[in-house]
């Protein structure tokens, strides 16, 4: 199970008290009028779905109930950073933020 | 050597010293007419297909582990064809046809057995999900017929029936053609058969790079035991389909996730078919060796660790000790996970995409075991001749652009 740090609630709280939400940082189309089938099956489907480090969004169900992004790697599936939705992801090379396993 | 009363006996009588190797250990080309990545039960079926049907033997399978190794050992080998759509059902039925002839067919035993798969209904939702999914098989001509509670703990004497249990049992459909299969037997028959009609299976060559010319076609691989120059490459490479595929540019709707399946200590038989309950997420079958086959469910997040959460795994046991009372004192002997790609409508891409010469049979999620057969049958073919097999056209990559989903997800509103 994984332990993961709220950003907002400022603690390293286990697996079950969240929920996950995919991927991180996929942005609604501004217009989505606009676009093709092509891009609009991008937006919806496509996902990175990275062997590495990837950008996802948790929301501390149980907690504060508020989404929040993590930086996890999905081979070893430590826990990065955890970050406030909307702040742009950290450099995950920089020293960890969020603790956990 | 083929497997027949006279070569047993024979080899019974010399001490069973003279069988061949199943397979040649092949060492890699400079070029192949095709290459597959991937030598789990749904590659090995292609290559055999491939060579078999469609007369293409100078092909490769290349495998970055070994033969078998991936969700083709670590699966819990449920065959059945009771999906909702009818383009599922053409699919999985296929498969389930080429299941009941297949140890003949690769004169290699893959121990089928047709024991029934019981799925169980706990509420309203479950039985009118369940009667809606009969009524649809039966007008396909799939077998599955609904059980009342006695007539389950009749099929499968293990089961609480009663009404002491927190979920009673209102009922279960049955598919009495469904069961199980040996997992490894197959990836060996299919390897076996592919070798002896000149495929190459090479392990421990992992693909690091798809090279394409300049017209954007796929013109090779490199690997970590060199570059092989091909036109065709089909990628079968389950839970890291996505990695492979990003070697060509090409993204893909597809997340991995660990899925759990854990094994009892062997017992003496006392289960005779399969039953799953999708709504208190438990599955059981009994194996051949006597240990008790269990299914948990997926973690929450995607992860290619091939290990997921003990607590994913605790709630399953705790569902299996409510249905089989009688198991509560077995000890678990093994728990693992394999990667599942999963697509966003729960069913398979099987096709071509946008690069020329590069094509891709994944997205099999947690159910791929039971369609092997039908899986490689209709790829080979798709890879053969450039065109999706007419089972295989509603599993294109491109329901993703045109919104022709399968959508097994809503239908089943479970992994399955």
């Amino acid at each position: 199970m994984l332990l993961i740090r709220c950003p907002y609630c400022d603690m390293a709280r286990p697996e079950l008290e969240f929920r996950y939400g995919g991927q991180a940082h996929v942005a609604r189309p501004a217009d989505p009028a606009t676009l093709d089938d092509a891009a609009w099956g991008e937006f919806l489907y496509v996902r990175s779905n990275p062997r590495g480090v990837a950008a996802e969004r948790w929301r501390h169900a149980a907690g504060c109930g508020r989404f929040f992004n993590c930086l996890r790697d999905t081979v070893s599936d430590r826990i990065l950073a955890t970050y406030p939705a909307g702040a742009p992801a950290p450099d995950p090379a920089a020293p960890a933020s969020g603790s956990g396993r | 050597m083929r497997f027949s009363f006279l070569n047993v006996a024979r080899q019974a009588l010399a001490g069973n010293s003279g069988w061949p190797e199943q397979w040649r250990s092949a060492e890699p080309k400079a070029a192949y007419d095709a290459i597959i990545i991937g030598a789990g039960g749904h590659g090995l079926a292609t290559a055999y297909y491939l060579a078999k049907e469609h007369g293409l033997t100078n092909i490769a399978v290349l495998e970055k582990g070994w033969l078998g190794g991936g969700n083709t050992g670590r699966n819990t080998t449920i065959i059945r064809s009771n999906y909702l759509w009818e383009e599922s059902e053409a699919i999985y039925e296929h498969a389930v046809k080429l299941w009941e002839g297949l140890s003949r067919e690769l004169n290699y035993n893959v121990m089928y057995s047709a024991r029934g798969v019981m799925m169980l209904a706990h509420n309203q939702h479950d039985v009118h999900s369940l009667k809606r999914h009969i009524h649809a098989n039966r007008l396909a001509g799939i077998d599955n017929e609904w059980l009342t509670p006695a007539e389950a703990n009749a099929f499968c004497q293990i089961l609480e029936t009663s009404e002491a249990i927190r979920y009673p049992i209102v009922g279960a459909a049955l598919q009495r053609r469904g069961g199980t299969a040996r997992h490894d037997a197959v990836a060996w028959g299919y390897a076996r058969g592919a070798s002896a009609r000149g495929v190459d299976i090479i392990q421990n060559c992992e693909v690091t790079a798809i090279r394409r010319d300049a017209g954007g076609a796929v013109s090779g691989v490199e690997t970590t035991r060199g570059a092989i120059a091909t036109k065709k490459i089909g990628v079968v490479a389950a839970g890291h389909t996505s990695v492979v595929m990003a070697m060509a540019d090409v993204r893909m709707p597809l997340e991995s996730y660990p899925l759990q399946a854990l094994v009892s200590e062997p017992v003496k038989p006392l289960m005779p078919c399969v039953v799953m309950s999708n709504t208190i997420h438990a599955y059981m079958s009994q194996s051949d060796k006597g240990e008790l086959v269990i299914g948990a469910g997926t973690d929450s997040y995607t992860s290619y660790s091939q290990t997921g959460g003990l607590h994913i795994a605790t709630h399953t046991l705790e569902a299996i000790c409510e249905l089989f009372p009688m198991v509560r004192r077995l000890r678990m002997l093994r728990n693992w996970g394999g990667i599942v790609d999963v697509t966003p409508d729960r069913s398979p891409i099987i096709g071509r995409t946008p690069v020329a010469g590069l094509f891709v049979n994944c997205g099999w999620g947690t159910g791929g075991f039971k369609a092997t057969p039908g899986s490689g049958h209709v790829f080979a073919h798709t890879l053969a001749t450039g065109e999706p097999h007419p089972i295989a056209a509603p599993f294109s990559l491109d329901r993703f652009r045109t919104g022709r989903l399968i959508d097994e997800a809503a239908a089943a509103a479970v992994a399955h």
